[in-house]
């Protein structure tokens, strides 16, 4: 079905199942365990190997020699395959850093042998007598430091930002040096892990040529893809299966080690091999979002009228890798005639920089939107009144393409009246409750709304029940469950009715999960399968599918009325079709917009940050499902409380990796550290996204969380932290005199 | 985790003896933090002896006033003890801000003295590290260390004593009993329990090989308000970057020690003293001498602070 139109009326504006808030279908797998992780699929194949994998020890350099005898004696061991023992692998969709093969080291941890036991234990232990000669090179791990020889860079995060190396409109230049009122700063973010609950795992299956991987992947197709070209197989042999994924936010979009070196050890072992990356390689072996040093300036009218806006980060990466596109957002949230963004790329030989939820404009937010209110304070303007005078209602870089549906300022509004803003005592410092300073402070949010081609089949069975076959995946987002209610809604069934297989490369390509585009997208190609089945049911059934009503189980036309599985009597009816996009989100454009408010407490003598109160105002179109909606939201929230408090990958630059390689060392809010928290969705379509009129809303919670927070400590304290993670360290010299 | 041998046997002094005679043995009771380091081959026993079955798990009054709290009472069970809860307010405390509470439920309170440090460099066996392998070298003195100790540390080892519990402890002027292979007990003030690296930082201790801490004893109790003010990054499941553990009366006269600073927990009793004068006046003396790193200078201040507030709490 090609969309390029915008959607009239169609049966999803029914609304009988699709916009309730509906629990998770899968949720009862998942609570009683019977939900398999990759892992835990003890029952796909019999005789499971495990595999362990061993990464190097070094950052850069090479691997001379590996000694496997003692190894290889160990008891238990069935095979070792070693990065010496193979040349360099491909590379897969996405990716810059080799997963393995040849004597080449990129960065730490970098997959240099893969050991295949009866057991786990086995394979560990077996793994610490693996002796590894190495030869470590001088690397560059201070983004600081090589931040000076960064050269301009375009790119995209593969997710739906990104830009040249530098873009510009107007006169930048010119009109900041006239501007009355200034702001020029710079802003850091560090890097940080995915620390997604699951870690990467596979379990690996060869029959002969053909490869089966149970793995946790949120792309199936790039993974299919990705895993032939790496291995040189080709694509026709491969499957792979990923049903449930326990949290991927970016880090698991491509093949990574575990599934490379489970092929590879399969192989080896000539029995199916499961394996699993332990959580130091998790964060040195595969991939992180970057840190970015972020300079912007912004120039206004004395009434904080925005007239130059400029933003410009540096990010660091391997060679060919990506920047971090920090600066995009910045292209489109406010108004300005005078604008400059631009990224520059140092060369790093830390472990790879890629994708984390909303890359790109969840640190870009949390420079720009503490910029914001900066310049707020500096006009004398309220922070709220600041972004609705400077909002736009048409690309400012290009004035003759509007939004198609923008109402941020409607965020704004109902956020500040909901929250109490006008609470908020504008003067930093002066609030207290007991021994805490309190503060309030709020963001924009902002993301981009992706269109991208994505598949489906449905079935229907004699009993009425419509199976829905998609490689889209749930990362823990909830695609089972608004995917079942587009199906029950377009063919007028119940949920239970429903049933959802995903994940599997043998299913119609989707979407995938990414970007906050999988939800859109993926219903909108179960739309187009069922636009085409609701055809063969008419067909099958005599009836003009243009007078067909699918409603209570039955197809009505006239006084006629059929129980829907009738038209399956005579076998089975299956319908494979898929959503795709003409150019109407290049005419007009598709963002998602959120006000965020939070409220903090900082310790007036320690400066410990402990967040009180959270909400969130969404405008990003049709909710599909507003259960599963608000959890991505709160997920998102919490993740941005982490950004802006806690999490930092601390980099070791003289040896170049992340030393606080553990989950007790890389810290993430607890339960303890997040408070209440509201979500508020705006009730509004957008009828140029898809048939769905809905958009993306999963990486909209986390985009702008951060600067929130930042504006709340300061406005408690009135201490300006620019380098995150705010923590007490950064505070604690700055802090008011405790009475 | 490399093979090994274990046994149970029904004495102390049997299981002193066990782990006197290779050196290789260690004792495991609840194994909250000798699992993890086995699993990682930082610690690589040979032979374990499991205490579990000493029954040394009573907490009793001692005829001094004090309590006699068995070296297997778990954490959990100590923090909820009404004697405790009621007489050492400051040890509960600590006790209840470590870990988690599925931890509390297996750690003991020797091994909790025992526990090692959670340094970064400890944990990666690709990396130098002079406690874990002596002579390596130190890599956190110019790598990262933000956590890591500020006074008491040397050019060897900048390592933290990470629990809670022993600062406690030492607020509380416990003693450690033990015995050897030979049954002979000994006691051993808390303050003179764990040892300062030196050049031998692979030696957390100063008990003797295969010496068993049979019991900890605390003395009557002392009065004042009893804090423990664990400041962290996240508001639980995290090591202190500093600790206070305090006892103290209205007019702040009282004691003081302090957690997450150096290889043991620090307290300078002559600089309770000056405690009536304010917090700076006692943390200048007792982090006289200290070497912080750039990472962790941050800490001198937040010491003070803290014992403002701790200071602020007693008094109101």
């Amino acid at each position: 079905m090609k969309f390029d139109t915008p959607a009239g009326q169609n049966p999803i504006d029914q609304l009988k199942v699709v916009g309730k808030a509906t629990d998770r279908i899968d949720g009862k797998f998942k609570t009683t365990g019977t939900a398999s992780y990759a892992y835990e699929r003890h029952d796909v194949v019999p005789n499971q190997a495990y595999g362990y994998v061993l990464g190097a020890g070094i950052a850069k350099g090479r691997v001379r020699a590996i000694d496997t005898a003692a190894a290889k004696r160990a008891p238990g061991v069935l095979a070792i395959v070693t990065t010496l023992d193979v040349p360099k692998q491909g590379l897969g969709v996405m990716n810059v850093a080799n997963l393995f093969g040849g004597d080449e080291i990129q960065h730490y941890h970098q997959a240099i042998a893969v050991v295949v036991a009866e057991t786990f234990e086995q394979a560990r232990a077996a793994a610490f007598l693996v002796k590894v000669d190495h030869a470590p090179g001088a690397g560059k791990f201070d983004l600081a430091v090589e931040a000076k020889a960064a050269k301009p860079v375009e790119g995209g995060s593969g997710e739906g930002s990104g830009g040249g190396g530098e873009d510009r409109h107007g006169d930048f230049e010119g009109a900041f040096g006239q501007a009355p009122v200034k702001l020029d700063q710079t802003y850091t973010t560090p890097d940080e892990s995915h620390a997604m609950m699951e870690p990467h795992a596979t379990i690996a299956a060869w029959q002969g040529d053909t490869l089966t991987l149970w793995t946790s992947n949120q792309m199936i197709a790039w993974g299919h893809g990705s895993v032939a070209k790496i291995l040189g197989i080709p694509k026709e042999n491969v499957r792979i299966d990923s049903p449930y994924i326990g949290g991927g936010f970016g880090g698991k979009l491509f093949v990574r080690a575990d599934a490379v070196l489970a092929a590879l050890g399969a192989k080896a072992a000539g029995r199916p091999v499961k394996l699993a990356l332990t959580r130091p390689l998790i964060i040195n072996n595969t991939t992180h979002r970057p840190a970015t040093i972020q300079h912007i300036r912004i120039g206004a009218t004395r009434d904080g009228h925005i007239t130059a806006i400029a933003h410009e980060s540096i990010s660091g990466n391997l060679q060919n890798g990506r920047p971090e596109t920090a600066v995009d957002q910045t292209k489109l949230l406010y108004a300005g005639a005078n604008r400059l963004t631009a990224m520059r790329l140092a060369h790093l030989d830390l472990p790879e920089g890629n994708a984390m939820r909303a890359p790109g404009e969840a640190p870009g937010l949390m420079a720009l939107e503490m910029a914001m209110d900066e310049m707020a304070e500096t006009l004398g303007l309220d922070p709220v009144e600041f972004r609705i005078r400077n909002d736009t209602q048409v690309d400012p870089g290009k004035p003759e393409r509007p939004f198609s549906h923008r109402d941020l300022v409607g965020c704004l509004k109902r956020g500040a009246e909901t929250f109490g803003w006008n609470r908020r005592n504008p003067t930093p410092g002066q609030v207290r409750d007991g021994h805490w300073l309190v503060g309030i402070g709020m963001a924009a949010g902002f993301r981009n709304n992706l269109l991208m081609k994505s598949g489906a089949r449905v079935r229907l069975d004699p009993a009425g029940t419509v199976t829905v076959e998609t490689d889209m995946t749930d990362i823990g987002t909830g695609s089972y469950t608004i995917i079942a209610q587009t199906a029950a809604e377009m063919m007028g069934v119940p949920l239970d009715k429903v049933v959802v297989r995903l994940g599997d490369s043998a299913f119609p390509v989707s979407a995938g999960s990414g970007g906050q585009f999988g939800a859109n997208n993926a219903t909108a190609g179960v739309y187009a399968a069922c636009v085409k089945l609701r055809e063969a049911v008419a067909q099958r059934l005599g009836i003009n599918s243009a007078d067909a009503v699918f409603a209570d189980g039955e197809v009505r036309s006239g006084n006629r009325a059929v129980p829907l599985g009738q038209a399956a009597n005579a076998g089975e009816l299956t319908a494979e079709d898929a959503i795709e996009y003409g150019d109407l989100s290049k005419k007009q454009q598709q963002s998602t917009f959120a006000g965020h408010f939070v409220e903090v407490g900082v310790d007036a003598d320690t400066a410990e940050v402990r967040v009180r109160r959270m909400l969130a105002v969404c405008a990003a179109g049709r909710i599909l499902n507003p259960k599963s909606a608000r959890s991505q939201v709160i997920g998102g929230m919490t993740m941005g409380v982490g950004a802006a408090l806690m999490e930092e990958l601390a980099v070791d630059t003289k040896r170049g990796f992340f030393a606080n390689h553990d989950l007790a060392g890389y810290e993430v809010p607890v339960h303890a550290d997040i408070p209440h928290q509201e979500v508020i969705f705006l009730d509004e379509v957008d009828p140029q996204s898809s048939p769905m009129k809905a958009k993306g809303v999963g990486e909209l919670g986390i985009c702008g969380v951060g600067a929130a927070v930042a504006n709340a400590v300061y406005n408690a304290t009135g201490v300006r932290v620019r380098d995150y993670p705010i923590t007490l360290d950064k505070l604690l010299g700055r802090m008011p005199d405790a009475a | 985790m490399r093979s090994f041998t274990y046994e149970r046997p029904s004495t102390p002094a049997e299981a002193a003896a066990s782990v006197a005679r290779n050196p290789e043995a260690k004792f495991i009771a609840g194994g909250t933090n000798l699992l993890d380091l086995m699993k990682l081959q930082i610690e690589t026993p040979s032979h374990l002896v499991d205490v579990n079955g000493l029954s040394l798990d009573r907490i009793e009054p001692t005829p001094e006033g004090g309590l006699r709290i068995g070296a297997l009472v778990r954490n959990t069970d100590l923090a909820a003890d009404p004697r405790v809860r009621t007489d050492y307010g400051v040890l509960s405390r600590a006790l209840l801000a470590g870990a988690s509470g599925q931890l509390r439920n297996k750690a003991t309170t020797a091994g909790n003295l025992l526990q090692r440090t959670r340094c970064p460099y400890f944990y990666d066996t690709a990396q130098p590290c002079n406690k874990r392998q002596p002579g390596s070298g130190c890599s956190a003195l110019d790598g990262v260390s933000r956590q890591l100790a500020v006074i008491g540390a040397s050019e060897a080892c900048i390592a933290t004593h990470p629990g809670d519990m022993a600062v406690a402890m030492r607020v509380l002027d416990a003693t450690v009993e033990t015995v050897d292979a030979k049954g002979t007990e000994r006691k051993i003030p808390v303050a003179e329990f764990h040892r300062l690296p030196g050049d031998r930082p692979e030696v957390d201790t100063h008990l003797k090989p295969g010496e068993l801490i049979t019991a900890v004893t605390l003395p009557a109790p002392k009065a004042g308000t009893h804090i423990y003010r664990k400041v962290r990054d996240r508001a639980s499941y995290a090591y202190a970057l500093v600790s206070v553990a305090a006892i103290l009366a209205k007019d702040g006269t009282g004691h003081v020690a302090f957690g997450g600073v150096a290889p043991r927990p620090w307290r300078v009793e002559a600089a309770e003293a000056d405690l009536r004068k304010g917090a700076k006046a006692v943390t200048d003396r007792v982090f006289a001498g200290a070497k912080p790193t750039e990472h962790n200078a941050y800490k001198l201040k937040l010491a003070e602070r803290t014992l403002t507030a701790a200071l602020n709490q007693a008094r109101a």
